[in-house]
């Protein structure tokens, strides 16, 4: 079993709900995303998705855009950051952290040399946004042999033998895009979600994660209630945004943010 | 040493998935995976609609004012004296460019999928152009996406499409330039993705784009066929074109990858120097990757990050190019080369003054190429040159390099 898939087995066991916050690694500088990991994991993080900064992020609305660009900088590459996964796996052997990005950066590490390096950093999941399961045939094998899940997207625009296959290919979860835009846009609408997740339940056994426009403890809460997790990154990142030139306050604006979803998902077991 | 293709090899390609050898494919994220593939469907039964066909090519004559002429270049070929120089006059058509080859028949496909609303990308403008002349005509929004240094260095055409109704949305992230208005027109569609159809400029793209688009320029490759006939008696024994995306290119080649006695020459934007680094080059300079939703050459860092480009032609000033001239230039079909913006600016210039014929400054590459290979070759040989826009828009950038404002 998958460390993620433990996580999520343990949470359904006791009838609680996944948070998984979302940053984009190197934002605002490579030395500070470990400490800023940790941070989340103590305000209530199941699971962190890290993002892979990339020049043509173009599934991000600007808030993500310009984390890349901070992020890019400091030449942020994707060796640097399964080095920053190490790291924090000194101290947290527990926590799941799912890589998420673009597939041009794995492309040029070489995907056998990705996959090595980032299993023996302890990276648990990979969710490439640009690489569908049509695309990913000899790709997501690597992952899925040294124990990666591969995790892919589903949409509100995404067809019910789409939704089967593209489960076959997912291990750990499935990642529900909640609103047709980028992230951070538009505002989540939560009978539509709701529906729609109740449905992907019928064709697939595994967890639902849902994420884009989820920006606070009432959205968390209520999107808690249909999910099996909560995604949570712009509004994550856009308080990074504005608090980068002071590390302490950074930490504690970011613990201060989250925390409230937490309590608001754990009050709905 | 150049693969022998045959029809049936070509008909295969691209394959259901909309790769051509090791290039093309679909990666995107999943919210437009059900468009492209509705797209593609719609596409594929349209190919061979007799009425579809008939409305496309009523539309090119009539509309467009096709076929543009082959035209033989006399006192070029006299001063360069070598192969006999002709010229394929797509700057001849309306809105002054190829590329309202491909609107006509991507508006076409959108009116048969009642998408009311369109949206494009745009480098020099040309594009946008063609796709606000199509909008206008069929009464449909129009949201045209531009780097925000292409605003500024091609303001005759921004002025134009505002005029024929389109709201052009200036693109302040990145590089400014053609990779990140696709970038934007992308996002755009991910968010309107129901009432909204996507006209892709160029050959790039996620499938099946390369393939829509190389359909509808290959008009330009099937006129020449039969001009060339008519008027020489025989094929050209060399073709040459600019190539950014590489759309104009793929539309002059694609008619004749079957017949060996003709070499093809794509001609890529030098910039500075490809010793520089300074270009907009990817297949003589950059390698294998994946962006804009398809696997092709691109110009990126040892980490996988686009590179920032150069071209003194806004239209070539691009990272990637379309995955089908990946594909001909790995199994060797084709010769990719570069020339320089001074290079270029001199071809632009000598077609000016010996033929009073005024190239964009995108097709002054092929220009410039072509003068160097004619001078090599002998006379009796013809070499064709795709003259794929009209170089008005260019006029204040060149201006601005003599020191002049107008």
């Amino acid at each position: 079993m998958s460390r993620i898939e433990g996580v999520l087995k343990s949470l359904k066991e006791q009838g609680r709900k996944a948070l998984i916050p979302y940053i984009t690694a190197g934002d605002p500088h490579p030395d500070q995303t470990v400490s800023l990991m940790h941070t989340l994991v103590k305000a209530g993080a199941d699971i962190i998705e890290l993002g892979v900064p990339f020049s043509d992020p173009m599934a991000d609305g600007p808030v993500i855009q310009l984390a890349c660009e901070r992020a890019l900088k400091h030449n942020t590459s994707l060796r640097q950051v399964i080095g920053m996964v190490e790291e924090f796996r000194k101290t947290d052997p527990d926590t799941p952290v799912v890589l998420m990005g673009y597939l041009n950066p794995m492309e040029a590490m070489g995907y056998e040399a990705f996959a090595d390096a980032a299993a023996k950093a302890g990276v648990d999941g990979v969710l490439t946004v640009d690489l569908p399961p049509e695309e990913a045939g000899d790709v997501a094998p690597l992952f899925s042999k040294r124990n990666i899940d591969p995790i892919f997207l589903l949409a509100p625009t995404t067809t019910d033998d789409r939704i089967t296959a593209i489960s076959k290919h997912s291990s750990g979860y499935v990642y529900y895009v909640s609103i047709k835009g980028v992230t951070g846009s538009a505002t989540i609408n939560v009978d539509e979600v709701a529906e729609k997740v109740a449905h992907i339940h019928e064709l697939t056994a595994l967890p639902v994660g849902v994420g884009f426009g989820i920006r606070d403890a009432e959205t968390a809460g209520a999107i808690g209630k249909v999910s099996d997790g909560v995604i949570v990154g712009s509004v994550l990142v856009d308080t990074i945004a504005r608090n980068q030139s002071d590390s302490d306050a950074l930490n504690q604006a970011l613990h201060d943010l989250l925390y409230p979803m937490r309590e608001a998902l754990d009050s709905l077991a | 040493m150049s693969v022998k293709l045959t029809d049936e090899m070509l008909k295969a390609l691209p394959d259901s998935r909309g790769h051509f050898g090791a290039f093309g494919g679909r990666f995107v994220s999943e919210t437009l995976m059900d468009s492209l593939m509705t797209l593609e469907k719609e596409y594929l039964q349209l190919k061979d609609d007799p009425e579809f066909q008939a409305n496309f090519d009523k539309d090119l004559a009539d509309y467009v004012g096709r076929p543009s002429p082959l035209y033989f270049a006399e006192r070029l070929t006299r001063e360069t004296g070598g192969a006999q120089i002709w010229l394929k006059r797509e700057d001849l058509n309306h809105t002054g460019a190829h590329k309202v080859n491909n609107t006509i028949g991507q508006a076409l496909l959108a009116s048969f999928l009642g998408k009311k609303r369109i949206i494009a990308e745009t480098g020099a403008g040309q594009h946008g152009v063609a796709t606000a002349t199509v909008c206008a005509r069929l009464g449909l929004e129009c949201h045209i996406f531009m780097g925000s240094e292409d605003v500024q260095r091609q303001s005759l055409n921004v002025y134009r499409m505002k005029l024929l109704g389109a709201t052009v949305h200036a693109v302040e992230s990145g590089t400014k330039t053609l990779k990140d208005a696709m970038n934007e027109a992308m996002r755009d569609w991910v968010a309107n993705v129901d009432d909204t159809f996507y006209i892709i400029g160029t050959v790039a793209g996620p499938h099946p784009y390369p393939l829509l688009v190389r359909d509808f320029q290959s008009v330009i490759g099937r006129e020449l066929r039969e001009q060339s006939m008519e008027k020489m008696g025989k094929l050209p024994d060399a073709l040459v074109a600019c190539v950014g995306g590489g759309s104009n290119a793929i539309g002059m080649f694609y008619p004749f990858l079957t017949d060996e006695s003709v070499e093809l020459y794509g001609v890529e934007a030098g910039g500075l120097g490809i010793e520089t680094g300074d270009h907009a080059a990817p297949l003589c300079a950059g390698r294998p990757g994946v962006l804009h939703g398809n696997r092709t050459y691109l110009m990126e860092d040892e980490n996988g990050q686009i590179s920032g480009t150069h071209s003194v032609s806004a239209g070539l000033d691009y990272p990637g190019v379309g995955p089908e001239h990946s594909w001909l230039k790995d199994i060797g079909r084709a010769h990719y080369v570069s020339v320089t913006d001074e290079e270029a600016l001199a071809g632009f210039r000598t077609l000016t003054q010996v033929e009073g014929i005024m190239p964009a400054l995108e097709s002054s590459h092929a220009v410039a190429y072509a003068l160097k290979l004619a001078a090599t070759m002998d006379k009796d040989k013809v070499l064709v040159i795709n003259v794929s826009g009209r170089g008005d828009k260019d006029i204040h950038t060149i201006a601005q390099l003599d020191g002049i404002e107008i």
